[in-house]
């Protein structure tokens, strides 16, 4: 019996009629390099919801990150919009925080001064922030680890720092690029929790990018699947499990079944793109 | 980045190595990575043989009978250096005030030439070729002609120095500088770091082994020139006591200035292995 027929459906809050926070409208990314053009993201439409916990899946190359970067206001669409609280992203924005592929500490400061490097850059007293920054620490289970450098700890380590130099002025949007895509498939089971623990603690609408159907399926509200380049978005899968989530939901028929049916979508846009 | 309309693809982070593996240059110099004794029976070891070489020349020269001139006895060297330490003094500020302007002035412009050089690709295309024709160049050679230009005095070796630094410093930093790395970069552009930011907190700490590799490179360059361009200027300086105590056949004094000489080099050599260890230890 699964989890989802023992409890009756709960649909994702991105059903209820919320607000919405993300407003991404015919994005389109055509990349001008040396080589050529590459059409890496083409009228991608969607809306997120505040607080929904957003995964998009899809093969390498599908212009997932380009998405993701264009959110962030990193790089700029070819054409398209994108509208956070209804204004469009033009370059970073403060409501954002976003979570790189692999940690991304920077290798000649030490943790606590990594967590700091945000209020550095914008010039913001971390004072006031220093009891949110303790208890994320505390959480992470990095006390003790602050003077330590990046060269110092495990992969995970590196990454849950990079969750707490995240965190640390609570943005309402993350948007996290294939965070744990680096990481042995345990501790990527132990950051997934420890990302849903907080995510739950303190409500906020995540973007997170990844290759792998398991952990989207697990994480997620709602999935975004999308074609191989150029990246469209091939549909939208709700994934009706209960919250909070726990390890053995993945081996849940319905989880099994609903990996079959995520691969055989981006199977048919692999074959679609061919014809 | 003037008229570059090229985009990068966000995919470099693919090409690295996992979390926790060595990352960058395996060591931030050859230079630097000298094994030192890891206890007080390697650190005897070390010691033991210097005593048997320098005791082991000793006694060569004392057994044979070696001339003076073709090389004095390591205790007549050390002697003729305390002996001589009054009269060389001078000289070794002669030559250390021509060291240290030129190597801050060829130093500075070559870390600033660097730092800017490398956000213009073809302007650093450009002037690449010259920087090279530099650093091959021994300054020596220019020295006669400064010494026409601009008399015996401190002048033309401190031009000669700023000429043989600045070059070593550039090239050494300019690779530290190109060395970009598109994710920590994006880091910091996603707090909405300015570019000057970017430079101060990202390129430049990115840069800073490397700045150190040519500051050492280019010290050790410095010292090479400024004595040689003593030897050929005349005057005063540890580069002329080496032609004088050559041309007297005074041969103790002579390998008491190249010691000196060398305990100035080894001085820089330390001081910026220090300074590595303690500012650019995490890339090693």
């Amino acid at each position: 019996m699964s989890v989802a027929e023992s409890n009756p459906p709960v649909l994702a809050e991105a059903n209820d009629a919320q607000n919405i926070r993300i407003h991404i409208d015919k994005a389109t990314k055509i990349y001008q390099t040396k080589t050529g053009q590459t059409h890496a993201l083409d009228n991608f439409t969607t809306d997120i919801h505040d607080n929904e916990f957003v995964c998009v899946v899809g093969p390498s190359g599908c212009g997932k990150t380009t998405l993701l970067w264009a959110m962030s206001g990193l790089h700029p669409l070819t054409s398209g919009t994108i509208l956070l609280d209804e204004t469009p992203i033009t370059g970073p924005r403060p409501e954002i925080g976003m979570i790189f592929q692999e940690a991304n500490m920077l290798p000649w400061r030490s943790i606590m001064k990594n967590v700091l490097f945000p209020f550095q850059i914008k010039h913001i007293d971390p004072r006031p922030y220093q009891d949110r920054i303790d208890h994320l620490l505390e959480v992470t289970g990095l006390k003790g680890f602050e003077n330590k450098y990046p060269r110092e700890l495990s992969g995970g380590m590196q990454q849950r720092a990079s969750l707490v130099r995240c965190l640390a002025q609570d943005p309402s949007v993350i948007l996290m690029d294939e965070p744990f895509g680096a990481l042995d498939a345990f501790t990527r089971d132990e950051m997934n929790l420890l990302l849903l623990d907080l995510w739950s603690e303190r409500k906020k609408t995540i973007c997170f990018v990844t290759h792998s159907i398991p952990e989207a399926l697990f994480m997620a509200d709602r999935i975004l699947i999308m074609t191989p380049r150029p990246g469209r978005l091939a549909r939208e899968f709700i994934v009706d499990l209960p919250r909070p989530r726990d390890v053995d939901m993945q081996t849940s028929p319905y989880f099994i079944e609903s990996m079959k049916e995520i691969k055989s979508i981006i199977r048919a846009g692999d074959s679609k793109k061919d014809q | 980045m003037a008229g570059q309309t090229f985009e990068q693809i966000p995919e470099f982070n693919k090409k690295q190595a996992a979390p926790g593996a060595k990352e960058g240059l395996s060591n931030w110099s050859a230079l630097t990575n000298v094994p030192t004794a890891r206890n007080f029976r390697e650190f005897l070891l070390i010691v033991g043989v210097a005593i048997l070489v320098i005791g082991g020349i000793e006694l060569i020269v004392r057994v044979f009978k070696v001339p003076n001139y073709v090389f004095p006895a390591p205790s007549g060297i050390f002697n003729a250096l305390i002996n001589n330490f009054d009269t060389l003094l001078p000289h070794i500020l002669t030559t250390m005030t021509s060291l240290l302007i030129g190597y801050a002035i060829g130093a500075a412009i070559g870390i600033l030439m660097a730092g800017v050089i490398t956000q213009m690709p073809v302007a650093e295309k450009v002037i690449t070729p010259y920087i090279i024709l530099l650093v091959t160049t021994p300054m020596i050679a220019l020295v006669p002609l400064l010494v026409l230009r601009l008399g015996f005095g401190l002048e033309p070796r401190i031009v000669a120095v700023g000429l043989a630094v600045g070059p070593m410093v550039m090239i050494n930093s300019a690779t530290g500088f190109r060395r970009t790395d598109q994710a920590k970069i994006a880091l910091a552009r996603s707090y909405g770091a300015s570019t000057l930011q970017i430079f101060t907190q990202i390129r430049f700490p990115m840069a800073l082994p490397m700045i150190i590799v040519g500051l050492m490179v280019g010290g050790i360059f410095g010292l090479l020139t400024s004595v040689g361009a003593e030897m050929v200027g005349g005057g005063q300086g540890l580069g002329t006591r080496l032609v004088y105590y050559s041309s007297l056949a005074r041969m103790e004094s002579f390998f008491a200035t190249i010691l000196v000489v060398a305990l100035i080099g080894i001085s820089m050599y330390v001081f910026f292995y220090i300074v590595g260890k303690r500012w650019a230890s995490w890339e090693a």
